[in-house]
Order: structure tokens, then sequence, then C-alpha cells
């Protein structure tokens, strides 16, 4: 068997994080739209690190470019830096109470947000708004729910 | 920490490699644009995305559609019979206004303005940095969408499309801050350049000498000049003026008329000078 099991749902959970990244949502509530992709990427690279990489990270990064029409390898660097870290220390973070865990997260969000900007500023020009970062803080307040959301899944689909 | 058995390159060797890859990706599109058919190509392939995520909206509104009662569709039918008649009242005074005005010009001696053409395209997605005010819509290249065609909304002036894949195109909002347009003050012709500052709701006149004659409340339409957006069509509206000695320049901000922070549906604009044509999906309104 070549083709390993639970890709399918796998595949899925990253279309499904690139629609949400895209979705037409309230003006309000703009500003505050979770980093799906980040998210999804952190939350497998630390439960399957053996399988979803470096490789799947530059993908996602390359197709977040595209969606959000930047400069191709913006959002891939910024990802992967952070999923760097997420490798480095994958069985640390994966034994974290929720609580550690989501200060954690805030941080690698934090931290892939700041290069971006840094990135486009550096390329495009782009200005700072503080409103640029509110993503962190509500990425953070949903990341146990998604986790557990997470996990759920892998276990029924057997993602291992 | 390693884990027991790693295979192949060390984890920071892999990293490594990525970030050469995504850092040259960065170079090619940025230093040598050299990435645009490449993205073309991939923002056919991507649009699957983009038309998942208005899926859920789209299944509302037919629901919605579905539950709505015979009453209120009936209400609302007679409601547009009389913006309609309104509305071809206005269209009657605009096409005698539009045959005088051509007269005019030709003893004038000028070009007579040919009249544009236009299609109604719906917004798919949006990109929502602040610092990347973007919208897709669900027109592409199979249907003559072009880069550098104006986009507007019932309002005035929203954007350009600055790329085109098969069946979707991205659409640069006059509020992102890498955009600027040329505008020139209704009231008195005073030319100006609006440039986007990432805010949604707001624009910033450059160059501004603190003893310019602009009011607040002036309507500002959009210049002609530069050949992008079509003349005369409104844009913005001086919303305050800050002239602070200390500065070099007037600080003035304007509000645009298009509804940025919320545009669903648009128009497309083929001026009658542009090389490519319309190609309509099915029968649609020409003029």
């Amino acid at each position: 068997m070549w083709i390993k099991s639970g890709l399918l749902p796998l595949l899925l959970s990253y279309v499904i994080a690139l629609v949400l990244m895209v979705m037409p949502i309230p003006t309000f509530l703009e500003a505050w739209r979770p980093d799906w992709v980040s998210m999804v990427l952190i939350y497998w690279l630390m439960a399957i690190p053996h399988r979803v990489g470096v490789t799947t990270v530059l993908v996602m990064g390359l197709l977040t470019d595209i969606l959000m029409g930047t400069t191709f390898g913006v959002y891939a660097t910024g990802l992967l830096i952070i999923a760097y870290f997420t490798l480095r220390h994958f069985q640390r973070i994966r034994n974290y109470s929720l609580v550690q865990q989501t200060l954690v997260i805030g941080l690698l969000i934090l931290g892939k947000r700041l290069i971006v900007y840094q990135l486009e500023h550096f390329l495009n020009d782009a200005a700072f708004h503080w409103s640029y970062l509110y993503p962190v803080l509500s990425s953070m307040v949903l990341w146990p729910w998604l986790f557990l959301v997470m996990r759920g899944y892998r276990r029924r689909y057997l993602i291992r | 920490m390693k884990s027991l058995f790693e295979h192949g390159p060390s984890l920071r060797t892999r990293l490594l490699l990525a970030l050469i890859i995504a850092g040259a990706l960065m170079f090619l599109d940025h230093r040598l644009q050299t990435m645009q058919p490449v993205r073309s190509f991939l923002s056919t392939a991507t649009a699957p995305v983009q038309y998942l995520a208005v899926l859920p909206e789209e299944v509302m509104n037919r629901v919605v559609y579905l539950a709505t009662t015979r009453s209120a569709l009936r209400e609302e039918n007679l409601r547009l019979r009389d913006e309609l008649l309104e509305l071809e009242m206005a269209v009657q005074r605009l096409n005698f206004l539009e045959n005088e005005n051509a007269r005019l010009r030709q003893l004038l001696g000028s070009e007579v303005r040919q009249a544009s053409r236009r299609m109604v395209a719906e917004v798919v997605a949006v990109a929502t940095d602040p610092f990347s005010h973007q919208v897709v819509i669900n027109k592409g290249y199979a249907n003559g969408v072009y880069e550098g065609q104006p986009v507007l909304d019932n309002r005035g002036i929203l954007g350009q499309v600055i790329s085109v894949a098969r069946t979707t195109a991205r659409v640069i909002l006059i509020s992102d801050q890498s955009h600027a347009i040329s505008l020139r003050a209704e009231r008195n012709d005073i030319r100006v350049i609006a440039k986007g500052i990432g805010d949604l709701n707001q624009l910033e006149l450059s160059f501004i000498p603190h003893s310019t004659e602009l009011k607040e409340g002036d309507v500002l339409v959009s210049s002609g000049l530069g050949g992008v957006f079509p003349e005369g069509y409104p844009v913005a509206q001086i919303s305050s003026i800050d002239r602070d000695e200390r500065l070099q320049y007037a600080r003035v901000l304007v509000t645009p008329f298009a509804q940025l922070d919320r545009v669903r549906t648009l128009l497309l604009l083929w001026p009658a000078n542009a090389t490519e044509q319309p190609v309509y999906d099915e029968v649609e309104d020409v003029d």
C-alpha cells in the first residue's frame, strides 16, 4: 500500500483551511478572522510530523500566496519558519496542557504574521496596523476547540 | 530534539532548502516579474477553492429566495417597477444630454466620447490583510477581462484588475496601499492623486499645498489621466483637511463613494478604445 491511510481526510482539512481563509465574512469580523491555515498546519506538524513536513508547508504557503495575491514566497517563508520551530519542539508542544499550547500557538502565529509583515514592508512598502495582529488573539481563543476537533478528526479517520 | 528514526537530510537542511526555494520565487516574482504566466495558471487551478468559499452564501441565498412569500415578491416587484420607471425617465434625459454633448464636442472639434461596454461580476473571495486590499471576481479572460481594466460599483470606482485567470480575476481596490488614482475636483478642476492607506473607508491625497482651494465636502471624480480609468466617474468626497503648518503638505483625507467594505456585485468596464472585447455568458444588456 503506497497510499497511506487517511490521505483524503488530510487533504480535505487543507482545502477547508484554505476555503475558510478566503471566504467572505461580515466586515466587522474581517479583522478578527483566525489564521486557519497556520493553525491546521501547526496541528498536523505536531501530531504527525513524520508525514507532514517542510514540503507540505512550502506547498501550502505557495497556495496561500496565490489565493491572497501576495508575492510568491511571502506566506511560504513565514509558514516555513514557524514550521521549523514546531517540528523541532513537537514532542514538547504535544504534551503541553491546552492553555500552554494556546500560548505557544499565539507566539507562533505572531511570529508568522510579523515575518509576513516584514517581507511585505520590504517588498511593497506596507504600513503597520495594529489590526493586523488581531487574528493572533482570535486564533488563540479558537485553538483549544480546534485542537479537540482535529484530534477527534484524526482518530476517526485514522490519519497517522 | 530528534526523533529516534529520522531519515534523509536533517530538519535544518530541509528548512534551508525550502527557504531558498521560497526566496528564489520571491525574487523571480517581485524583481524580475517573470511569474505572471505561472500565477495565471495556478490561479485557474485554485479557482475551485474560491468558488467553494462562496458556496454556503449562495445556498443561503437560494434558501431565502425559496422561502420568500408570494406577497413579499409582489411587493418587491411593485417597488422595482417604480424604480424602473424613474430610471427610464432619467435615461431619456441622459440620452438627450449625451446627444447634445456629442454635437457640442463636434462643434469644438474634439473627439466624441464613445459609449463603453460593461459586464456584471460577482466577488467570490477576498484577500484580507490590511496591506493587501484585493477581491477575486467570477469573470476571467474567458469573458474578455484584461489586466488594468477599470472596475466600478453602483456608486463609483472600486479599483482595477491586476491579474487574470481563466474564470477568475483579481481586482485591487483603490484603498490598497500600493494603489493611487488620479482625480480632479468637480467644483474647480484641481488635479489630485488619491493614494490608498490600507483603510477601506479612507484614502489620502498626496502633495496638497497648504494654500489649496479644496474644501471639505468637495466631490472628486476620475480625471482620465493615466489611461486606466475613464474620465468623469465619481470616486470620493473630501472628509477632512488638516492644514498643519509644521508638515510639508496639507493632510487631506477623502472617503470613497464605492462601498469597498461590502462589495459583492461589481461592474467591469470596457472603455471604447479597449482592444479586448467582452464575452458574455448569456444574452446581457449591451449599449
